[in-house]
């Protein structure tokens, strides 16, 4: 079991007091749920004590300049003690929010005060949240099969929470969203990998240096991540020729679509409002059915987007800017700045308000 | 997760169901609302939904700029009309429907003759500061 740990970079000094804390745990808690497979269980817990032990300043370093060079390509080894910890972090019995901060602590290795700076919350509070999900699992066999969907809900929530404080959300989500992918031959989670990484070649185009938002049309396109869109879309396909299609896949279509295209008018639009029929045959979500009415306002015109707004709920979040953005394309500006300014009332997003705002404000102006 | 802010009120909401004012509490009951009020924050604490909190002084001042070279107006004591906000209570739930859960129970504290006070909190979403990816 030290070879594993060994394996793994840990030191040899430090494995063995994890594995005495394994050990004891076991003592502990095999009496009363002994594990299918009893190594397994143990190299889970010594690893997880070892990083306990050892993840304070050089594992900080570490992320660090992860959060400066991109994640980097490429397989990391499979294991399938860390596929077991997945699955327990992405437990239903748990909150999303408490199977966040879980995974972070346990799968991603970051530090209480970490965890508890990205998500602006007190460390005492993170501390608590992370000791009752951990309490909640502890019932639970680690050798029970999960499921997949949970675990992908959670690194997807993990990958959009973004940044703040020292540590890069987007790219630790990237970064065990890899490593699921290598020790898991699903096609959604290759979907999901695909998904990320095209949404986050693209992440120094969506904002301005002041922070504000740019919209897709806006943005410039030179400074999109061309090659973690080639992988993206790599991953994709090999994901699509499995014919096991999934909304996470099908998610990466679209974005892929987008990222491939020269310019918003050069956009495949029809093919995307195809993508999206299909994301409303798996989902049935009426956010699909909003952003899909926005697609078909693109490749159809924007009355034929305006008719499949009119069939959806009017309290849907985003739904006013969508309808704004419609109303200004079909000739309309004086409709669509008062539904930009309701729009921005409406936004929970301080980056989006202010772009609403300021849209609502340029029709005004003119 | 979304943060909340619970606004306590010493004036500016609707009068309390329960509405005697504190110096007519007795002392027991004084100490109860206090007892409750830092149980309910406790809990928080445990469940990982609490991010602070603070009681404000009653004695608030407006602040104006006044023009160049000139010293900036203040309001001075006349506060009748205006709203005071007695403290306040940030959380970090799952859901609006647990924050108005917790809203809820916070108004239920103890105030005169042991009853709930009944008192209307002011429950404020935070705006977000990620962009969700949606495009």
């Amino acid at each position: 079991m030290l070879g594993v740990l060994v394996r793994r970079g840990a030191e040899f000094a430090a494995d063995e007091d994890a594995v005495q804390d394994a050990l004891l745990e076991a003592l502990r808690v095999w009496p009363a749920d002994p594990p299918r497979d009893p190594q397994g269980w143990l190299v889970t817990v010594a690893w997880h004590r070892f990083l306990d032990a050892t993840r304070a300043d050089t594992a900080r370093r570490r992320r660090e300049d992860r959060v400066h060079e991109t994640p980097a390509p490429g397989p990391v080894s499979a294991a399938d003690d860390t596929l077991q910890l997945y699955f327990l972090c992405a437990h239903p019995s748990l909150t999303p929010s408490s199977a966040v901060a879980l995974t972070l602590r346990a799968v991603g290795g970051l530090t209480t005060r970490q965890i508890a700076a990205a998500y602006l919350v007190p460390e005492a509070t993170m501390a608590q949240r992370i000791s009752r999900a951990k309490r909640t699992v502890s019932g639970v066999r680690l050798d029970r099969p999960g499921d997949v969907a949970t675990v992908l809900r959670v690194l997807y929530l993990v990958f959009n929470e973004g940044y703040s404080g020292d540590v890069d959300l987007a790219a630790e989500a990237i970064r065990l969203t890899r490593q699921l992918a290598a020790a898991i031959d699903h096609p959604e989670v290759a979907g999901l990998l695909a998904l990320i990484l095209l949404h986050h070649a693209r992440r120094a185009g969506r904002t301005a240096a002041d922070g504000s938002l740019v919209p897709l049309a806006e943005q410039d396109r030179g400074r999109w991540d061309t090659g973690m869109i080639a992988e993206g879309v790599a991953v994709l396909q090999r994901a699509l020729a499995r014919d096991r299609l999934g909304e996470f896949q099908a998610q990466a279509a679209i974005a892929a679509l987008h990222a491939d295209a020269p310019s918003t008018e050069e956009t495949d639009w029809v093919q995307i409002v195809e993508w999206y029929d299909e994301l409303v045959r798996l989902t049935g979500s009426p956010v699909v059915r909003l952003n899909r009415a926005v697609a078909v306002g693109e490749a159809d015109g924007p009355r034929a987007g305006l008719a499949a707004l009119t069939a959806l709920d009017d309290t849907l979040p985003r739904y006013t800017a969508a309808a704004a953005y419609l109303h200004e394309r079909d000739g309309a500006p004086r409709t669509a700045a008062r539904l930009y300014a309701e729009a921005a009332r409406k936004a929970t997003d301080l980056a989006e308000r202010d772009y609403l705002t300021r849209q609502a404000a340029r029709l005004n102006s003119r | 997760m979304a943060k909340y802010l619970l606004l306590k009120h010493y004036r500016g909401a609707p009068a309390s169901v329960n509405d005697t004012p504190m110096e007519q509490w007795t002392p027991e009951e004084i100490s109860a609302h206090m007892q409750y009020m830092n149980d309910f924050a406790a809990r928080l604490e445990k469940t990982g939904e609490f991010v602070g909190s603070q009681a404000l002084s009653p004695e608030g001042t407006f602040v104006r700029y006044d023009g160049e070279g000139r010293p900036p107006v203040t309001d001075g004591p006349f506060a009748e009309t205006k709203d005071l906000i007695a403290g306040w209570m940030v959380i970090d739930v799952d859901d609006y429907q647990r924050a108005l859960e917790l809203a809820g129970e916070l108004s239920a504290a103890p105030g005169a003759g042991g009853k709930p006070i009944h008192e209307w909190l002011e429950l404020r979403p935070f705006m977000g500061e990620c962009p969700t990816i949606t495009e």
